[in-house]
């Protein structure tokens, strides 16, 4: 690599500097002055004068309790049971003003266990918060395999020499030139409740069997409907790439695999796939990315409902910033949401290295 | 911005040679496209307004409604804000504390005789004032409440609230329609806050303790404010309403399709009711639970922004735009309803039998203004995700801690909002 | 491999097509929804969305939500806008982004590794989380115009343009993409004296296509659906794009459905135009250099 030939630190200076001072300037500032938010109190809008307060933003992000509830018990110290369940106090009572549990004051159930008698809970300060983080999560653990793995067979799907087959792969591309806000719009529609567009398309396709659901109003079905449609929408870019990768590969590595008599199966494994490398590492990550930076999708279909099963992190980042007005608790989220996709880029990198 | 503004002038005032000695007041608006005649009536008015004297000319900048608030603060936060600012009501007293407002400087007896909802007050001054007031009825038709042997009620008396429950499990059971009532869950943002606390209040609870404006506690999760959430949750979970994935769709055509026998619904809505159903139509009060029959007030009004150098322009203009005429004329073209009586009796459908006349005397009669507080912004968005989270089954008592904590934490982080 | 009978084939080529048509069903509804949606009036728009109606050009047939739509707002300034801003920053990203990944993958330089991790964090930060303090920053700089120094960028086409031009994943499309270019290429048009500059013009850009492509397309995606930055920075209506425009339609509680439908459709459409023009591009690009041996 450090030959001679490629040497030049004047050269190399000047053709990375418009690149890399745009992004000084536009992204890495900005984001250490939101990172300064973070430590502060600073608002949208006020006339009280901005505080240093050190970590409380992430405190009250993050805190996080264990509190195990006993059962409510008659005279003879048995656990009451009304229609089958044990019955316990209200978790209220110990969350709200109960001087003898300060460390539980304003917090609230985020998980619950039953562990014998007793019920264990988790209680959080910020229940939305973790929601969101989970969520955020589950989104990008399913959508980011699932995108990229359809896109690739979109890709062979329409890497073919057939007739007419760049008319389909103008029409797979189509929802990606589609604003995701107007899609969002569109879907909406689609998966209006009782004989919506979709309700009403299942029920046709069984022949009557199809339950019609209330696809974005029941918690169980929100997140899975959202990720749905960010499939719909994005999987026709992803394709692209790889399209664009599998067009690198030459086609006399095709003919000789031909000639030696190797399978579909044989030449996707250790012709197209080897050849793919880099655009894998390239979709994971662009798919990875964009699946944290979820937002619009939910701010125009759930904005983080039903029950909280949408809310994510960059959604709740900008409901705080704007939305409440708090920019240090937007900032947060954030800085947090920073140091987490660190991490997994990290890992990514590490997973994914040139193994020479 | 000298350059768009001067467009502006020119293509939408029509005011082709400027005097010399004429002063440039900048003004906001935020009904940008808006279909009714809202914006080109606000367009006469500055136009008379720069015909009628010498030393001012108003120019205006319209933008999308759902992008006024935010544009404002971040011209706010970049020092970049016009003369005259349009405000939604229970917004001005946030924009005032923040700083981005200054006291209208004209004296109470301006404003005798107006509806409340169409005045700003803050901190005992009167920052803003608005063209006109919305009010929300229950619209339905003689012939449904007829029909399962309904009574119809009255301004005088309304419903009860037992009696309103009866209504719609008549109704329910009858099995005639999607479901008995519609409040609109579709309608997300500022109408949750606007028209179902006004529910809570007949209850008895707040949003917020209007004593000090520093607690939401024991008035949103009081025993009344319980009541209200029980009773809330039980219009979704026992079949009465559609919840909140009902879309933007179901609402508009639900009732004039018969889907649904009762919507609460704005005076805006009114007009293709009254075409659909002609006299059939019924806009009946909000039921009484308790603590009367009570609706939301609402109004965008104007006020003139604290770095404004003109603050005498933008006072001149908005006394000049506060008259019958254009009271009348607004409602004539939006129809909503016009900030005073005398200028109700001039139009077509408040006057003395005009067909929405009811809505005046429910403005008059029953409107609540939202909580006259800078909190309220972050208020309104967590009465609303409280609402809709008690409406998809969560714990009433627990979501409404949740609610009253976080409002308590709002008001503390800003230093009790200047109360 | 065995003889394919006449049959068979014209079988299998149908399956082939049966496959592509009934993919291309799934892409296309909902864009077929919003295209006929918008020659509906409203009432009808809605009530079709129950039925497979929603996806014909049946019942009151206009294009009155059109007329209506460009009444309402000045569209034509709107795409204007868009296209310009989107247009001026795709063609600068695709130099500045491919002049610095050009520089990470072929040249050697003190730092570079260093700078080069950097600039693949940021690739993690989304907009949406900067914003904030991006305005604050926008207000205060300053800028050479015609009356010399003025400062703020508010309210201007360039504060649309210029923060969005370099980005970490642009600049990352193109270094996955050299990485794949022979390096002899290069090297030896150094032994032959040639500039660094121009052997990013002669060698390496003409046989980037795909790359450019793709860097080029999402680019255009993601400033022509630029709305968070534009509402906080712009206030005169002439410089808003379309994404602003459509706000001009969700009014804030009814709805103009079929209006709203005509002004998605009319958006677009240079969206669609765009990708078509580029598709054919860089499918020629691929073919006439056969990149990669």
């Amino acid at each position: 690599m450090a030959s001679k030939l490629t040497r030049s630190n004047r050269a190399g200076w000047l053709m990375a500097l418009p690149g890399t001072g745009l992004i000084a300037l536009f992204i890495i500032l900005p984001f250490f002055l939101a990172f300064a938010y973070s430590l502060t109190n600073q608002r949208l809008a006020s006339p009280n004068p901005t505080e240093y307060v050190g970590f409380e933003n992430y405190r009250e992000l993050l805190g996080l309790a264990v509190f195990t509830l006993e059962p409510e018990r008659d005279e003879a110290g048995n656990a009451v049971v009304e229609d089958g369940e044990i019955q316990y106090p209200r978790l209220r009572s110990f969350t709200r003003n109960n001087p003898d549990y300060p460390n539980l004051q304003g917090k609230r159930e985020w998980i619950s266990w039953q562990s014998g008698e007793n019920r264990t809970v988790i209680l959080a300060s910020d229940v939305v918060f973790m929601k969101a983080l989970v969520n955020t999560f589950t989104f990008v653990l399913i959508v980011a395999p699932v995108q990229a793995g359809l896109a690739l067979g979109l890709a062979l799907l329409i890497n073919q020499k057939l007739r007419g087959i760049s008319f389909f792969r103008a029409v797979y591309f189509m929802p990606v030139v589609v604003s995701i806000v107007v899609v969002s719009l569109l879907w909406r529609f689609i998966y209006s409740p009782g004989d919506g567009l979709l309700n009403n398309i299942l029920t046709g396709l069984t022949f009557g069997a199809f339950e019609p659901r209330d696809w974005l109003g029941d918690p169980s079905t929100a997140l899975g409907a959202i990720m749905a449609m960010s499939v719909w929408q994005g999987v026709g870019f992803h394709m692209v790439i790889w399209l664009a990768g599998l067009q690198t590969i030459s086609p006399t590595l095709y003919e000789a695999a031909s000639i030696e008599g190797a399978n579909k199966w044989q030449t996707f494994r250790y012709v197209t796939w080897p050849g793919l490398r880099n655009t894998a590492v390239l979709i994971l990550i662009v798919i990875t990315m964009q699946a944290f930076a979820l937002f619009a999708q939910i701010d125009v279909m759930t904005r983080g409902g039903p029950l909280d099963s949408t809310q994510v992190l960059v959604f709740q980042a900008v409901e705080r910033g704007f939305g409440k007005q708090d920019i240090s608790g937007g900032s947060t989220i954030s800085v947090i949401l920073f140091l987490i996709v660190l991490c997994i880029s990290f890992i990514q990198r590490y997973l994914t290295r040139e193994r020479t | 911005m000298k350059m768009g503004v001067t467009f502006a002038a020119l293509s939408a005032v029509g005011l082709a040679g400027a005097a010399s000695a004429q002063t440039e007041l900048s003004l906001w608006y935020h009904g940008a496209g808006s279909a009714n005649a809202e914006e080109a009536t606000m367009l006469e008015v500055i136009e008379e307004f720069n015909a009628s004297q010498s030393d001012w000319v108003v120019t205006i900048e319209s933008f999308p409604p759902i992008a006024y608030n935010d544009a404002v603060d971040a011209a706010a936060l970049a020092g970049d804000l016009p003369d005259i600012l349009d405000v939604d009501g229970p917004v001005m007293p946030g924009w005032a504390w923040a700083g981005y407002m200054q006291p209208l400087g004209i004296d109470e007896g301006f404003v005798e005789g107006w509806l409340p909802g169409p005045i700003g007050r803050w901190n005992g001054e009167i920052y803003s004032v608005g063209f006109w007031d919305a009010a929300v009825a229950m619209t339905t038709r003689r012939s449904t409440l007829e029909k399962y042997d309904i009574r119809v009620p009255t301004l005088d008396a309304p419903w009860t609230g037992d009696e309103f429950m009866e209504a719609l499990t008549k109704i329910r059971d009858s099995g005639d329609f999607d479901y008995a009532f519609d409040p609109g869950m579709a309608w997300t943002g500022e109408w949750y806050p606007y028209a179902f606390s006004p529910f809570l209040q007949s209850f008895g609870g707040d949003i917020v303790d209007r004593a000090t404006y520093q607690t939401a506690e024991g008035v949103l999760n009081g025993d009344a404010a319980i009541a209200f959430g029980e009773w809330w949750q039980s219009l979704f979970t026992e079949g009465f309403a559609p919840g909140t994935s009902q879309d933007g769709a179901a609402r508009e055509t639900g009732l004039l399709n018969g889907n649904y026998a009762i919507q609460w619904n704005g005076n805006w809505a009114a007009l293709p009711a009254v075409e659909a159903f002609g006299d059939d139509v019924l806009f009946l009060p909000a039921p009484d639970f308790g603590n009367g029959p009570k609706i939301g007030a609402a109004s965008w009004q104007l006020g003139i922004s604290a770095t404004s150098e003109h603050p005498d322009g933008g006072r001149a203009f908005i006394e000049f735009a506060m008259q019958d005429k254009y009271f009348a004329k607004f409602s004539d073209g939006t129809g909503l309803i016009p900030s005073t009586a005398s200028a109700a009796a001039d139009t077509a459908n408040y006057k003395e039998g005009g067909p929405m006349e009811v809505f005046y005397a429910l403005s008059e009669a029953q409107a609540v203004l939202r909580p006259v507080t800078p909190g309220y912004r972050v208020q309104a968005l967590v009465f609303e995700k409280a609402l809709a989270d008690i409406a998809n089954g969560a714990d009433v008592a627990d979501t409404l801690d949740a609610a009253v904590d976080e409002i308590g934490a709002d008001i503390e982080a800003n230093g009790g909002y200047g109360h | 491999m065995a003889l394919v009978s006449p049959d068979n084939r014209g079988l299998r080529l149908a399956t082939r097509y049966a496959v592509l048509i009934l993919v291309a069903i799934i892409f296309v509804f909902p864009l077929l929804f919003m295209a006929m949606s918008s020659l509906k009036p409203d009432f009808q728009l809605l009530n079709d969305t129950k039925s497979l109606r929603a996806f014909l050009p049946v019942g009151e047939i206009s294009f009155d939500n059109y007329t209506a739509a460009f009444d309402r707002a000045p569209i034509g300034v709107f795409v204007f806008n868009s296209v310009l801003v989107t247009g001026v920053t795709v063609v600068l990203t695709l130099f500045v982004c491919s002049l610095a990944a050009f520089s990470f993958v072929f040249l050697d330089w003190k730092g570079r590794d260093v700078v080069f991790s950097i600039l693949l964090a940021t690739l993690i930060i989304p907009y949406e989380t900067i914003f904030i303090p991006l305005l604050l920053m926008a207000s205060q700089l300053p800028w050479i115009g015609g009356g010399g120094i003025e400062i703020g960028w508010l309210n201007t086409y360039r504060v649309q343009i210029i923060p969005f031009i370099a980005d970490g994943l642009s600049i990352f499309l193109f270094v996955q993409y050299f990485r794949d270019l022979p390096r002899e290429l290069i090297e030896a048009s150094r032994v032959e004296g040639a500039s660094w500059w121009t052997i990013y013009r002669r060698v390496v850009m003409p046989l980037s296509g795909p790359v450019i492509a793709t860097a080029a397309i999402l680019k255009f995606l993601f400033m022509y659906n630029q709305y968070l930055w534009p509402l906080m920075v712009v206030q005169a209506e002439e410089i808003r794009p379309v994404m602003i425009g459509l706000g001009y339609f969700t009014e804030q509680l009814n709805v103009p459905w079929g209006e709203v439908m005509a002004y998605l459709t009319v958006i677009t459409v240079p969206v669609l135009a765009f990708y078509l023009s580029l598709q054919r591009v860089f499918i020629a690009s691929v073919a006439s250099t056969g990149v990669k041996g």
